[in-house]
Parts: C-alpha cells; structure tokens; sequence
C-alpha cells in the first residue's frame, strides 16, 4: 500500500470512529432514560400514580411509596433559593454589565467562578457550621418559632448561594447581547444611565434573563449533596420555611443502602431519579428554546 | 430630581447585592480555612485511617486523598478518550448545518443538565447489570459519564473558535481531514483542550452523589480496580456525620483539601488557556 | 456672509488607551447648515461626531481633552448637565435602533422622559415629529405595532422622528444612509434638506457625492487630524491641501 491510500483509508476510518462516537452520545441519553423506566417499571405498574404522586404516605416496609412529601419538600426548598437568589442576581448583573468598571469585573468574575467551582459537599459544611446555627438560634427566636435549623429555610440559603453563579453568568451574557447601539439611542435622547437600563436594556433582554433564573431552578432541582446535610430529610410535608424537609435527590442518596433489602426500594427510588431527570430536561428546554429564539449561543 | 434619586437608590440596592456576592466567597472560603487549617497536619495527608470500622479515631485521610485523585483522574483520561474525537468529529467531519451535528449536541446539552445523583443512579443500575461490585471502577466509569457532557462541551466551544480557514487552508493543501483533525486543529485548540479536560477533573473530583453508590469507601489506599475506593466528597460526609471531634476533624481537613484541589484545577485551567502554545495562531 | 457658529471646537484630543484618535481639532460648526465630514475610513469622523454628544463617555479607556462649545457652553465641564445636553442633539446611526416597544413609544419615549406626561401632548408630538419624517401616513394606522417589524429605511426615518422629538438644536448623522436602499436614502436626504432650515446638522459621510449634494460646508480629516475645512463649494471646487486634493479626486480613499 502506497503512503495515500494509507493516509485516505485513514481518514475514512477515523471518520466512521468519531461518528460512531458522536452517535454514541445520543446512545448514551437513550439508554438512560430507559433504563431509568425500565427500573422504575415495577413500582409504576403495581401502584397508582394517584397513590404514588399525591399522597404523602411513605412506609417501604408496608410498600406504600407516596412521593408527595418529597415532591412538595423538592418545591419548598427551590422556591426559597430562587426567591433569595432572583433578587440578588439580578442586581448584580445589572451592575456588573452596565456600571461597574474594568476593574471591579475584573475582581468579580473571579470570584464568582470560585463561587461556582466550589464542591456541594464543602457548602453543606459551611451551611451545617454557619447557616443551620444561624436560623436555630437567631433567625427562628427572632420570630417565636423554634427550628432545629435543619429546615426549609437553611437548604433554600445554602442552596441560593450555590445558584447565584450560574444565573449571574448567563445573565452577563445575556446581557451583552443587547447591541450597544440600542443603549446609545436611548442615551443620546437624554435619558440617564438608569432609565437606559430599565426602559431598554431590561425590556430587551426580560426572556433571556428570565431563562438564565429558569437555568438556576433547574440546577437547584437536582442539587444532592448541600441540601442533603441541612435540609433535616423528615418525610413529611414542610408547613413552613422552619420546618424540615426531604428533597428528592436527599431520598435517592440517603437510602440507597436499603434499596435492595426492601422489596420495590429500589424501584421506587429510580422512580425519583426519572422525576428528577424529567423536571430538570423540562426547565433546561425551556430555557434553552428562550436562548434560541434570541439567537443567543450559552457557553457552560 | 426624582430621576437622580432613583438612580441614586438602584446603585446602592446593587452594589449591594454585589458586596452581598463577593462576601459570601470570602464566607464560605474563609469558613473552611477556619476549620480545615488547624486540622491539618503531614500526619493528616500521609496516613489512612485507623482505629476502627471506617471511621477511627486515628490516622488520616490518605485513603480520601488517593481514592479521589485515582476516580477522578482516570474518569478524566476515559472521557479524555471519548470526548476529544466526538469533539473533533463535530468540528471537523460534520457540515456546520448538519441534522446529526444539531442532535449530537441537543443530547449533549440536556446531558450536561442532568444532576450528579441520577447519574449516580444510572450508573449504579449498569454496575449492577454489569455484575460489577462498588469499586474503584464502577467510581471511574461512572464519574466518566457524568463529566463527559462538561468535557465535550467546554472542547467544542474550543474548536469551534478555531477559525474556518485554517481548516480550508489545510484541505487546500491536499491534506485529509483526518489529519487536518489531527494535525492542525488540534495544535492551535491545545491550550483551550488541555483547560476543558482541567475544569472536568476540577467537576469530576468535588462531586459526591456519582461516586456515593459506585466506588464504595475504604480505610485503604485501593490497589487494584475492583477494591472499592474512599472519596474525599465522600470521607467529608460520612466523617462529619459522626459524633466523634476528631473524626470530625479529618472531616474538615478533608474539606480544605478538596476544595484547594478543586480551586487549583480551576486557577491551572485559566492559566493554561491564557499562555500561548507554541504553535497557536493568535 | 459669516454664519453664527453652534459648535465651537478648540483644541480637541482624544485618546483611546495610547491611540491617539483625535489630534488638535480646531474648527466651528456653523448654525443652521448641513455641515458634512468626509475623510477615508478610521481618520477620526465618528470619534469627532461622539465627542460631540459625550457619548465617548460610555466607552473605556478614553481620555478626551479640550473643548467643545455648544451655544457658548462647554460640553466638557466637570459639573455639565450631560443628559441635558445630549438632549440638545440628536444622534442619526448608521444602523438603526428602534428601541424594543411600539412605534408610538419609540417616538413618545424621548418626551416622556423629559416630563411629558399627558396623554394628548404626547399624541401630538408624536404625530408632529412622523410627519416630519415623512412617515406618518405609512404608520398611523399602525402605531401600537412593534417598531421591529418597519422596514430598514422605515426603522431609520422613525429614528429620525424620534430623535426630532426631544427638540433638539443640532442633528449628528453617523453615515445615516449606509445600511439602506437607495429610495430611502434619498428620503432622508430630503429630509435633511428640509431639516436645515431650523436645525444645525453635522453629517459624517464616506459617499463623496452625498456630501457634495447636501453639504453648506465641509470638515476633511485625515489620520485624526483635521486637514482644512471650508464653505462646501470653496473646498469642492478648490481644496488648498494636497490631500484633500488627493481624496476628492480619489487617489485616496
């Protein structure tokens, strides 16, 4: 064999290996989903979705597997931290893109990338030294209730802290791509930097913004570790923000151990995986399909 | 006037929020050298564990230390293996408008969406069915998979902004692909590669839920791929979940560990993108 | 006949970073004249028409010195009512921005935000302002439609409009008909025409023959410099330098 036919026979078998790869890639979400459903299968044919996502009764060990309690635990804790986090973040994109200098970016993005970079099991000991004490013995007094600070409220803390990063980030983005022009029109009428910023800027970039919060609930959904260690893992309904509550990827983790010794355990638990994966897809998409309608490419 | 005024207001509510940011950095990083410092010893990061059932009182956490660097490390090298020419393959083989290039990526997206724990869980589903036991490769394989979305999109975003024509120039000169891929492409995304392998290990390493049911946990440094491996993510849970302050305090070295880890992947990363390759076109 | 000066331009620098855009700019904008500034590509035109509105200030890195007089005030004082005064001008882009909301706002956003509140002023500065962009009866049936599905030319003119509706004194036009069709840059010239008998207008254009066609006088940069400006007629017909010679007759452009 001559040198080119080993070098085109080269190139057309190395095309057919990474197209295989790439393909493999779309394989690999296939099998997932599957097999997700396929190990849940057992516990969706034996109960009814009534019995399984409306009621809050959880006893394995008598099969009944309510998933209600999680369910509601999952919603209470991402509600708190996109409440504290929608604010916060918003603030500081609009700072970070339209007023603050070369130089404070500069400081901040670092930061914010360290905030992002940080392991989830490092936040849950900072949440259990310094956010859980904090509601216990200060926060909850201070409103006559009595907490043991593992609650609601310190998972929704710990958990907005965690979100910040990812929603800052694809705000700037965002951001930025509103064409400069359009804030020099609206400058050069007269208007201050302010109102540039909230009649214009703001008006143009609302979905996208709104996306980048989207992004973050997802994020929160799925977070294991951080709440994991505050959020108390009591399996009942939260009344409020200082009681405690049990995420659905707290369950997975806590009581994998158990999973095989207590029939349809583990059925039910990959039953809460598939929950996760499907709520967490749904937001992604949706923020996704908002990105491209802007025509606006995220990077990770 | 009413408009300086609001103007006036909004800049304090947001250099607020952005003191607020910046603060809870130094917080939670400051939270972690407050503990983790005095844990630290040369004892702490040369010994395993000793004095009893996982959680003795003695000893230290090189069994962490290892177990996390030898997971994490060769999760990076296998996805090394699968992402490099998937993101290549995209770049490189596919046309810019190509239906499959669109569903490789769509997949890829929701992929990297996907939280650790149902990765964790898949991936404890195909140990099982594999037969494998809780070891240092189910560790591997599954930490592989869940970085491989992270991987291949950060290198995509690489290769992408190499531009067109140095690819065109390379097929003018009557080159393959393949070694335009190869040869070319590869060089000038050197640096940007090296750093999206860097910031996968940094994900791969402080990740607790895929590794919670997949490597297991050990007093020992594993020695072969089907002992099961200790975590740092993991010894920082399970370590500070007990009653016992000096158990307690493996906890926190281990978590000041991790995260300078961690933080060193993510500082070696940036460093690495910025200095320039030998032969990279700027 | 001397015309009375509106701008009044001494010694003007401008830096971005170490370049230097705009050196010792020396020169007096004429009141009520359609005053175009020619030169080849990155001489410093746009850089000269931003510095005359501050809108230099929302860039980084840019240190201006000197001054710029507008009706006697200096634009550059340290203690200058900057929004007050960008209010005085109106800024024509090369591309047009309608801003994200109706046509009505676009138009109505300027007036609002000087004060005017009540619902039958604004509807009739509104109309006044399409009218004299000659855009009125095209869009006045359609007025709460978003300003982003006009065409390229109707999006300028509306600009136009929007611009005229903060009365302001002077006009800066940054190649204003560069992006569009050839019917609509006619419209504005027209309107520019028209314009000129009530407003002050500084034009940067790179289409020779434009400036030829619409201007009462004429400032030629090069490289940042302001090589010699005059009466449009004068520096057509007879340029005194040699490059501006050279770029009027196209040897450099």
């Amino acid at each position: 064999m001559d040198r080119d036919s080993i070098r085109k026979g080269l190139d057309r078998w190395g095309r057919c290996g990474m197209v295989v790869a790439a393909v493999l890639c779309i394989l690999l979400l296939l099998l997932m989903v599957l097999g997700l459903l396929w190990k849940s299968w057992p516990i969706l044919e034996s109960h009814s979705l009534a019995g399984l996502f409306l009621s809050s009764v959880w006893k394995p060990h008598g099969g009944q597997f309510g998933f209600l309690a999680f369910i509601v635990g999952s919603l209470c804790i991402t509600g708190v931290a996109v409440l504290l986090a929608m604010p916060v973040s918003l603030l500081t994109t609009i700072y970070l893109s339209e007023y603050a200098g070369r130089r404070i970016r500069a400081v901040m993005s670092p930061l914010i990338d360290l905030l992002a970079g940080i392991p989830s099991v490092v936040y849950g000991v900072w949440g259990v030294l310094v956010v859980v004490p904090l509601v216990k013995d200060y926060l909850a007094p201070l409103l006559g209730r009595f907490s043991s600070g593992y609650c609601v409220l310190s998972a929704g803390v710990v958990l907005a802290i965690m979100i910040l990063p990812i929603i800052i980030h694809v705000g700037t983005d965002v951001l930025k791509s509103v064409p400069q022009g359009l804030r020099e029109a609206s400058l050069s009428l007269g208007a201050n930097r302010w109102e540039t910023v909230k009649h214009v800027v703001l008006r143009r970039a609302a979905p996208g913004l709104l996306a980048a919060n989207v992004l973050g609930v997802s994020r929160a959904f799925g977070e294991t570790m951080a709440v994991l260690m505050v959020a108390g893992n009591v399996a009942v309904i939260p009344k409020s923000a200082f009681d405690p509550a049990y995420p659905l990827p707290a369950l997975i983790a806590n009581n994998y151990g158990e999973m095989m010794s207590i029939p349809q355990y583990d059925s039910a638990l990959m039953l809460a995986a598939l929950m996760l994966f499907v709520v967490v897809l749904g937001f992604n998409l949706l923020s996704r399909w908002v990105f491209s309608r802007m025509e606006l490419h995220i990077s990770g | 006037m009413r408009k300086q005024i609001e103007e006036i207001a909004a800049k304090i509510l947001m250099i607020g929020a952005t003191v607020v940011v910046a603060g809870m950095v130094v917080l939670i990083l400051g939270t972690v050298l407050w503990r983790g410092l005095p844990a630290l010893s040369w004892d702490m990061i040369s010994q395993t564990p000793s004095g009893g059932y996982y959680l003795g009182k003695g000893g230290g956490i090189l069994n962490a230390i290892v177990g996390s660097i030898l997971v994490a490390g060769g999760a990076t090298l296998l996805s090394l293996g699968l992402a490099l020419p998937v993101a290549l393959c995209l770049n490189v083989y596919f046309k810019t408008q190509s239906r499959l290039a669109g569903c490789v990526r769509a997949s890829l997206d929701v992929l990297w969406g996907v939280p650790s724990i149902v990765y964790g869980a898949f991936g404890f589903g195909l140990m099982l069915w594999l037969g494998l036991r809780a070891s240092l490769l189910g560790g591997i394989i599954t930490v592989a998979l869940m970085i491989l979305p992270i991987m291949i999109r950060a290198m995509d975003e690489v290769i992408h902004m190499v531009p067109r024509e140095m690819l065109e120039a390379s097929d003018a000169l009557g080159a393959t692909r393949w070694e335009g891929a190869w040869k070319v492409i590869l060089r000038q995304a050197l640096p940007g590669l090296a750093s999206a392998a860097l910031i996968a290990f940094g994900r791969g390493i402080g990740d607790a839920a895929s590794v919670l049911f997949t490597s297991g946990f050990s007093d020992r440094i594993p020695m072969s791929l089907a002992e099961p491996a200790a975590t740092l993510p993991l010894a920082i849970f399970f370590q500070l979940g007990t009653p016992f302050p000096e158990v307690q305090q493996r906890g926190y070295a281990a978590a000041l560990i991790l995260t300078a880890i961690v933080l060193a992947a993510s500082a070696l990363a940036r460093l690495v993108s910025h200095r320039a390759g030998r032969f990279v076109i700027r | 006949m001397t015309a009375n000066t509106h701008i009044e331009v001494k010694d003007l620098n401008v830096h971005y970073g170490t370049i230097h855009a705009l050196k010792n700019i020396h020169v007096k904008i004429p009141n009520c004249q359609i005053t175009a500034v020619i030169g080849p590509s990155g001489c410093g035109k746009s850089t000269l028409l931003r510095s005359f509105n501050r809108m230099l200030d929302t860039m980084d890195d840019v240190r201006v010195t000197g001054g710029v007089l507008v009706d006697g005030e200096n634009i550059f004082a340290a203690n200058a009512d900057v929004p007050r005064l960008r209010r005085k001008m109106g800024l024509l882009s090369q591309r047009p921005f309608p801003l994200p909301m109706s046509i009505y706002d676009n138009v109505a956003y300027g007036p609002r935000i000087h004060g005017i509140s009540r619902r039958s002023d604004l509807d009739r500065t509104v109309e006044k302002y399409l009218r004299m962009a000659n855009m009125w009866d095209e869009v006045k049936d359609r007025l709460r439609e978003p300003a982003a599905k006009l065409s390229i030319g109707q999006q300028q003119r509306l600009c136009l409009a929007r611009g005229l509706a903060v009365e302001p004194e002077i006009i800066l036009a940054d190649e204003p008909t560069s992006a569009l069709d050839p019917i609509s840059s006619r419209h504005i010239e027209q309107q520019f025409r028209e314009l000129r008998a009530d407003y002050t207008l500084v034009m940067v254009t790179h289409i020779l023959r434009q400036a030829r066609r619409l201007a009462d006088y004429v400032l030629f940069m090069y490289l940042g410099e302001l090589i010699e400006h005059g009466p449009a007629a004068e520096l057509f017909e007879n340029p005194r330098e040699e490059l501006t010679k050279d770029y009027i007759k196209g040897t450099i452009s």
